[in-house]
């Protein structure tokens, strides 16, 4: 019964440790990775709409629409720290010994486990050979530690041992990456913020719908746009102002904020996203003249405020745009849908545009011809607030998964034995790297030996 | 002058290197196959001052910027990278017909920019306004470059081996006996993957450092960055299997061309077929 147990556990490990598994769960990763970059993830309605019921059954069965969160994805990620943590385990320790008690000695045995081995015949005595290799190992590859044993003697050289290390380091990352991506998913969030220009919030919406307190304000000052002569967009930009308390923050004030570059305040990042006009508090301007003539009278109206016309007629501006050419293909300039009043008539709806089209904006308004003269409009700014307090652990396992790669693969633990017998001189060499590419140096270096 | 001019002396240049590199093959001549190099080096110091030319060109319009932010360019810059990464496998083992293999894919990308796509200097939108650009782009592109170069030196790898499975004699003459031996070729396709691979790693994490300064993600599993993660494992799964299952030669060649396969949809697939943050050229 024990045995059996111990069987299962040992089989169990054996499976974790091993690099079959390894190889799975990356091609498998890979693969299913693909779906969701086919399958929209968070599937908007029309997506939906293209599906048949079926499929939409089976795909949410299988939690294709949010993938990289499904339960299975997520227990491959799982699996593959597994995997690394018992390999690692398992291989440490015998690695480290490598590294930290070199072999010296190598031994008929030893030799055999090599895969580059070289019978040399060298002129002189065991003392003297002793001597050259050690100077020749020196100069064309590494100081050679010297072991005398029996009759014979042994030399052995080694470079870059710590690379060894570097495979571990990288693994050694990839967790501390999972770690970062663990912290932000359990103490970060992420949200988004629209604020009028000259408004201030101190609440955020997460992702989620849940609001959250941020434990201070911030207030848009001024929102901008700037577009390129094609009329690409070339500038968003917001000024923004912390406050704690109704008090600005000592530089927290008028930072300005654009796409690439946002503010930071408390551990929590305010990012310039989207933008839209803000209907709140626009500031609309008329001018009203008779139809008989005489000067025009300027008139600025609020949103949705009722304003009295010159005769007792009132107006109310229900919707303003900076420009009417979407709208009214043959027109553009500024535009505006009014309500206006007559003294003691019924209300009645109708556009109003710019001082170019004065004969459109004859056509309503009794005595009075209304013109549409523009609008001080006001936009909100859409933030992105993002949390992360795992960040900087991720930043720091990429930083460490780039240095163990460079170590692991650019650096190459090199090992040259020399056995000086009667029997002549024994090279043998490996490399923990590019098996290949050493078989060609380790050629090499006996080409020099002989030729000495 | 105009850049335009330059890029097509470039494109000029890789087809004669490409040509040359054919003759060395059949001739096999060691002056042709120096003069296949030569001729890429010389597509190369043209492509640099032509990509430098359209730098300035970009300032001479009032918005300079790295050329690095469309597909035409983009596509110039990874035939760029393409040679430079070749050059130096190239000055460094002098294996002469892997040109033959590598400069294609240069001249195929050289060709289809000049003909086939819109090369107009355009500002940059606001999204790309920041110098993670230039980062982001330069190692992503090292690394598909150094992919590409794999996959060039793999193809050799695999049409070798047929040849000699074939009961062909490598040494006894034709095109074969000018390519590098079976184990070399196996060698560099671990040297090219071995420049590849750390690029590429880097390139992920600079993508995710910018994403995370424009707009407070580092991983958002949008389609490009889903697919170089694809990339990476593919590439990973190779090293793997490499040193511990002693999967080199014709299983490790067909990877790598799968790796490579992968590497183009990531970067042309991606925005052909899928959609997402990184679309250029709409
Ligand atoms: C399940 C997860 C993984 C396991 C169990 C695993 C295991 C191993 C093992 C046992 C080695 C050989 C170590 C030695 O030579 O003593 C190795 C090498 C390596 N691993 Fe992993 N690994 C895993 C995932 C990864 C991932 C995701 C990467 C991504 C960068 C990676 C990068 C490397 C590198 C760069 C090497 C060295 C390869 C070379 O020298 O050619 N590993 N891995």
């Amino acid at each position: 019964m024990t045995t059996n147990k111990r069987g299962v556990a040992h089989k169990l490990w054996d499976f974790f440790c091993s690099l079959k598994l390894t190889i799975f769960l990356l091609i498998g990763l890979a693969l299913t990775s693909i779906i969701g970059t086919i399958i929209q993830q968070g599937p908007q309605r029309e997506y939906l709409a293209t599906l048949s019921e079926t499929k939409i059954r089976l795909y949410s069965a299988l939690g294709f629409f949010d993938m990289y969160h499904s339960w299975w994805f997520i227990l491959l990620l799982y699996l593959l720290t597994l995997n690394l943590i018992c390999c690692s385990i398992k291989r440490l320790p015998r690695v480290w010994k490598i590294v930290s008690e070199p072999v010296l000695v190598m031994d008929e045995g030893f030799e055999k486990s090599l895969t580059n081995v070289k019978e040399l015949k060298l002129a002189g005595s065991k003392a003297e050979l002793k001597e050259k290799l050690a100077s020749f190992l020196k100069a064309e590859f590494a100081q050679a530690v010297v072991t005398e044993k029996g009759s014979e003697y042994h030399l052995f050289a080694q470079k870059n041992r710590l690379c060894r290390l570097g495979v571990y380091v990288v693994h050694f990352s990839i967790i501390i990456i999972f770690i970062g991506a663990l912290l932000g998913s359990f103490f970060g969030y992420k949200a988004y913020v629209n604020i009028p220009e000259g408004g201030s919030v101190s609440q955020v919406q997460s992702r989620s719908g849940r609001a959250i307190d941020l434990g201070f304000a911030v207030r848009c000052e001024k929102f901008s746009v700037a577009f390129y002569d094609t009329g690409a967009p070339k500038e968003f930009r917001s000024v923004l102002t912390v406050t704690e308390n109704g008090q600005p923050v000592k530089g927290y004030q008028n930072i300005p904020i654009i796409v690439n570059d946002p503010l930071t305040y408390k551990g929590i990042t305010f990012y310039q996203s989207s933008y839209g006009q803000s209907d709140e508090g626009a500031l609309y301007h008329l001018s009203v003249r008779d139809r008989k003539g005489g000067a025009p009278i300027k008139l600025d109206v609020r949103q949705g405020e009722r304003a009295k016309l010159p005769g007792g007629a009132l107006i109310t501006v229900t919707e303003a745009t900076q420009n009417v050419r979407p709208f009214m293909r043959e027109f553009d300039g500024p535009g505006a849908q009014v309500e206006f009043t007559p003294a003691g008539g019924q209300p009645q709806p109708f556009v109003i545009l710019s001082e170019k089209y004065q004969a459109f904006n004859a056509q309503h308004g009794g005595d009075l011809v209304i013109t549409f003269d523009g609008m001080d409009q006001k936009f909100y700014t859409g933030l992105q607030v993002a949390k992360d307090p795992g960040v900087l652990v991720v930043w720091l396992g990429c930083f460490l998964m780039v240095v163990g790669i460079c170590m692991a693969f650019f650096m190459s633990h090199q090992r040259v034995w020399a056995r000086i017998s009667d029997a002549g001189v024994t090279l043998g060499g490996s490399a923990s790297k590019n098996p290949t590419g050493f078989e060609m140096s380790f050629e090499e270096l006996v080409q020099k030996l002989k030729k000495q | 002058m105009s850049s335009s001019m330059l890029f097509n002396v470039t494109m000029i240049a890789y087809m004669v290197s490409t040509c040359i590199f054919f003759a060395f093959l059949a001739s096999r001549s060691k002056a042709v196959g120096l003069a296949g190099t030569y001729a890429a080096l010389f597509g190369f110091l043209v492509q640099t001052a032509a990509i430098g030319l359209r730098w300035k060109e970009s300032y001479d319009q009032g918005h300079g910027h790295a050329p690095l932010s469309n597909l035409f360019e983009s596509v110039v810059f990874f035939s760029w990278t393409i040679i430079l990464i070749y050059l130096i496998i190239d000055f460094k083992y002098k294996y002469r017909a892997v040109g033959f293999f590598v400069v294609p894919f240069a001249l195929f990308g050289m060709a289809w920019a000049q003909l086939g796509l819109e090369s107009g200097i355009e500002p940059l939108v606001p999204a790309l306004q920041s110098n993670w650009l230039m980062y982001h782009v330069i190692t992503c592109f090292l690394g598909y470059a150094a992919f590409a170069v794999a996959c060039g030196i793999s193809i050799m790898y695999l049409l070798r081996d047929k040849l000699e499975q074939g009961g062909g004699n490598a040494t006894a003459g034709g095109v074969l006996s000018m390519f590098p031996s079976i184990k070399i070729l196996d060698d560099l396709n671990y040297k090219a993957i071995m420049i590849g691979f750390p690029l590429l790693t880097l390139g992920i994490v600079t993508g995710a450092a910018w994403a995370n300064y424009a707009w407070g993600t580092y991983w958002s599993w949008d389609p490009k960055e889903t697919w170089s993660l694809i990339v990476w494992f593919v590439y990973a799964a190779f090293l793997h299997a490499r040193i511990t299952r002693g999967w080199v030669g014709r299983r490790a060649a067909i990877l790598s061309v799968v790796g490579f396969a992968a590497t183009i949809f990531c970067y042309l697939g991606v925005n052909l077929f899928l959609s997402g943050l990184h679309s250029y050229g709409k």
